[in-house]
Parts: structure tokens; sequence; C-alpha cells
């Protein structure tokens, strides 16, 4: 007699259900609480008056304020300034990485992820040490000759943009380590002896196939650099006005509860939007994949 | 990878010159803080000309500093024991459902590790002051369980997979009911698991740092929230020595992890 068949049975199943979906239901109600509803109320927050009206008001000004459309290209431009260097410095680490003993890759991870495990806080800080005026690495430039004056390392969009590659090059680098890890070594050797130069084996055969890591790191990439906050406000010393920094000066100058809000949602659609296309590409690059192997 | 590449030394010389110089930009700016918090003068030089504790001093003898330590603690001890527990239960739940549903329950309770902090911050900041609660322990609270049940989660959700469910089945025909078969049984098993996730937890509130600038204010400012500030303002050295020991701290957790699993 099968489950279905017997209606006792059934109706065991269907409490023991009840029961398994009721333990998650503590976790579900504060993130729904403390996360879900309140993104909720910035998309209400948004279209309210400071008398509690509805209103479109807050995004005719907000859309049509410079500032806005400055702090949105900021935001861009530190994403993918960040993303570019962490692709250039993270695959080659990785490929290393990739390349070493286990043992030595384990250990050279745990330092790799020691940032990763340090408070953001503590590294800006680390950063403001090492790039100010009199700081660490102009004293070395100017000492050794290299400059005569102490280059603008910080307080400004070079800082910033430093900070933030220090910031995510671990968690990029944690995909496509994994993937590259996981590519046949075999695959290296029949291309070698069938000719390959070392260059053509990376380009058509490591690349290639670690392009799912690279993929999933870029948009760790970018989900985490769109919302950034600490770094531009504390490297970017108050020249560096990414969306972030503008919904917390709108709310903290201007108590400007809808305008911050639209801002926030500005801050939404870019990350959704910045997602499908993501996504979009994968799917493009998986089909081609497939296509490569019919040719 | 590149080891089964035959003659492949310049390439590799240059590949590990390459990540040396990487690892190095990793590595700087924590290590850097280390000497510095022990320099006797009020100039950031490097290396300090005089070593001194005085740093420790000002921070250990600052009424400001201990209060935003303190906070910081407890939040990191309440948001552990609120949050490793739920993400436990959730996590039995995700994997005795399957399928579609615990896939929902999933991206429900990872959202939050994907929103961007600052909107979690302002969202939390509207909520909260609606119910005039802003600056009270317990909204900086509320949202660092939630910012630690996806980190809970995602340490406990493998270790549940592995859990062989046909003793809590035994279990339960023997007549245990389910408070005593979880806490009987599948607890004490996990027990490295659910001691990385109580550390992970803890980690996440005490390294939280935007909820707490936006939520927090007086004296239920955070440590973060202190040590932001300051910085803002100017570069104390007190903060190195903060950072030092902050860093020791999470050494030692991350190694006591670590050692706990391989054990």
């Amino acid at each position: 007699m099968t489950i279905a068949a017997d209606p006792a049975l059934a109706a065991d199943a269907r409490s023991e259900r009840r029961f398994f979906l009721a333990l998650s239901l503590p976790a579900l109600l504060i993130v729904g609480l403390a996360a879900i509803l309140p993104i909720l109320w910035i998309i209400r927050q948004s279209f309210l008056t400071t008398g509690g009206e509805y209103t479109v008001g807050n995004y005719e000004k907000v859309l049509s304020s410079g500032l806005t459309w400055s702090a949105l290209i900021t935001t861009v431009e530190l994403s993918l300034g960040t993303l570019a260097f962490c692709i250039l410095l993270g695959t080659p680490l990785a490929l290393a990485l990739a390349s070493a003993r286990p043992r030595v890759a384990n250990l050279l991870m745990a330092f790799v992820m020691l940032p990763l495990w340090t408070s953001i806080l503590v590294r800006t800080y680390g950063w403001l040490v090492l790039l100010r005026r009199d700081g660490l690495i102009n004293a070395a430039l100017t000492g050794s000759g290299l400059t005569a004056e102490p280059l603008p390392l910080v307080y400004n969009f070079t800082g910033t943009l430093i900070g933030m590659v220090h910031y995510m090059l671990p968690l990029f680098l944690l995909p496509v380590y994994a993937a590259m890890r996981d590519i046949d070594a075999n695959l290296v050797r029949a291309s070698a002896s069938m000719g390959a130069t070392l260059g053509q084996v990376i380009r058509t055969v490591i690349l290639p196939l670690s392009a799912g890591g690279i993929f999933s790191g870029s948009m760790i990439v970018f989900i985490y650099t769109i919302g950034f906050f600490i770094t531009p406000a504390v490297l970017g010393g108050g020249k560096v006005n990414p969306l972030s920094i503008r919904i917390e000066r709108t709310l903290s100058t201007f108590q400007d509860w809808g305008s911050a809000s639209v801002l926030g949602i500005l801050l939404l659609v870019l990350m959704a939007l910045i997602g499908v296309m993501f996504l979009a590409a994968r799917r493009l690059v998986a089909r081609n994949k497939v296509g490569a192997v019919h040719a | 990878m590149l080891e089964a590449y035959p003659d492949n030394r310049l390439a590799r010389i240059l590949l590990w010159g390459f990540s040396a110089l990487a690892m190095a930009f990793l590595m700087l700016p924590t290590l850097v803080v280390v000497p510095l918090s022990f320099s006797a003068s009020d100039l950031l030089e490097f290396p300090p000309r005089a070593y001194s504790l005085r740093w420790y001093e000002n921070f250990f003898g600052s009424a400001t500093w201990m209060a935003g330590l303190r906070t910081s603690l407890i939040l990191g001890s309440l948001t552990a024991m609120i949050a490793v527990p739920l993400g436990l239960l959730a996590c039995i739940s995700m994997n005795r459902l399957g399928g579609k549903t615990a896939s929902a329950i999933q991206s429900v309770l990872l959202a939050p590790s994907v929103v961007p902090g600052i909107l979690l911050a302002i969202g939390l900041f509207f909520v909260l002051a609606a119910q005039g609660l802003v600056g009270t322990l317990f909204g900086v609270l509320v949202g660092h369980v939630v910012l630690a049940i996806p980190v809970a989660c995602i340490v406990l959700l493998p270790a549940v997979a592995r859990f062989d469910w046909n003793q809590v089945q035994a279990a339960r025909s023997l007549g245990a009911d389910w408070a005593r078969a979880i806490g009987g049984i599948i607890v004490p098993q996990l027990q490295i698991s659910l001691l990385s996730a109580t550390l992970m937890a803890f980690l996440t509130s005490l390294d939280e740092s935007v909820i707490s600038i936006f939520v927090a204010s007086g004296h239920n400012s955070t440590l973060p929230k202190l040590m932001f500030l300051s910085l803002r303002d100017q570069i104390d050295p007190t903060i190195a020595a903060i950072s030092t020991l902050w860093t020791a701290i999470v050494v030692v957790a991350v190694l006591i992890v670590t050692l706990r699993q391989k054990s």
C-alpha cells in the first residue's frame, strides 16, 4: 500500500510538512519584518510628501537634479573600476593559487582571506595610513626620488577605488579559484602536447573553462559595490559621492526622507538592471559554449 | 593548473611575482596598523621611533570607547544567541521540506546578504522611527540578527544535509517528542558547525557598521560606529590599537573554527 492510498498516512505526512514549515517561520518573520518590510517602506516613502500625502514630486525633484545623475555615474564608475581591477589582479592570482600544491595553496588562501575577516573600518584606516600625503607610500615615493611631490592618493576617486578593490578582491577570487581548481589538468597537458603555446592554453582552455567563476565573481563585485558606503565615506573625503553617500547626506543634512527613498529605489533599480544583464550574458555564453561543441 | 604545462619556468616566475604583489596589496593595510598601534608618538610615523602602550591605555581608559565595546559585545552575543537557533530551525525545515518550498524559504532568508546595507539601514531607520525605536539597542539588534541569519544558514545548511535522519525517526518512534529529538540528537551532532555559526554570527554583528551608523546613537553606539565617526574626523592612533586588537580577535576566532573543523 502506498502512502497516497492511505488517508491516515497522508494526513500524517501533511501534518509533518506543516510542522517543518513552522520551523522556518521565526526566521522568515524576522527577515520579513526587518528586511523586506523596510524595503517596502522605502518604496512607499518615495511617494509621500513630508505632510504624508501621495505625490510623484520626490521623483521629479530627484531625477531633475544634476547631483543625482553625477552620483549615478560615480556609482557605475566605481563599480566598473573595481570590477576591472579585480579581474586584472584576481584572475592571475587565482591561476597561481590553482597551480600551487594543495598544501601551499591552502596556506596562501588563508593569507588571501585574512582581509575578508578583518573589519572594513580597520582596513579603511590602514589605507588612510598608507595613502595620506605624509603616508607610507608617498614617503617611499618622494624618499626614493620617484616623485618630487607627494601624490594625491586618498580623499579622492583613486583612494576610494583602492579601498573598494581591496574589499572585493578576496570575494572575487573565491569563485574564480574554485572554478580553476576544478579544471582537469589533463586538458592542459593535451593541448600542450598538440603544440599550443602557454598563451594559447590560457586563452583557449583555462579562461573559457573558468568563465563561470569569473561571472559569479563579477556579479558579486557588482552587487556589493553598488551600495558601498563606508569606503567612499572615509577614503573619498567628501569628494566622491556615489548614490549611497547621496542617500546619507539627503537624510542627515536635509532630513528629506522622500528624496532619500527615491535614491534608494534608484539603487535597487540599478542593481536589478545589472542582475538581469548578467543573467542574460551568462545564458548567451552558455549557448555559445554548446554551439562551439556542436561545431 | 599551469604545472601541467611543460617547461613554463618563465611564466611561472612572472605569475608568482605578480601574485606576490597582489597578496602584498591584500595584506598591507592590515599589517601596517600593528606597529603603529605601539608607537609612542602622536604622529603616524613609520616605523615608530619609540614604542609605548599609550594608545591601548587610551582605548581602555576612555569611557566612550568602553561603552562602545560593551554595546558591541552585548549586541554580538545576543545576535548569535538569536540568529543561530533560528537559522538551525530554518535549515532543518528547508532540509526536510526540500524542493520549491525549500528554495523559496532559502531565497527569502538569504536576501538580506544581497540587498545593499545602506538600503537595509535606511529602511530599518524609517520603520524604527515610525515606532519611536531609533537609537535603541533593540533596533540595532534586529538589524544585526537579520544580517546574521543568512550567515548562520550558510554554515548550517550543509551540516544539516549531512545529518542522518534515521536517528531522528528512530527516536521519534521510541516516543521522543520533536524538542527532544532536536535538542538531544541533532544539536549534539552538529556541535562543531553550531560553534562556527555562533562565531560567524557574532563576528557579523561585531563588524557591522552601516546599520549601526544609521540606527544606533548616543550610549548605544557600537564600536564600528564610533570608529567610523573618529575616522571621518581625525586619524587618531587609538584606532590603530583597536584595529590591532580587533584583528587579533578575528584571527583567533577563525583559527578556532578551522582547527575544530579539521580535528
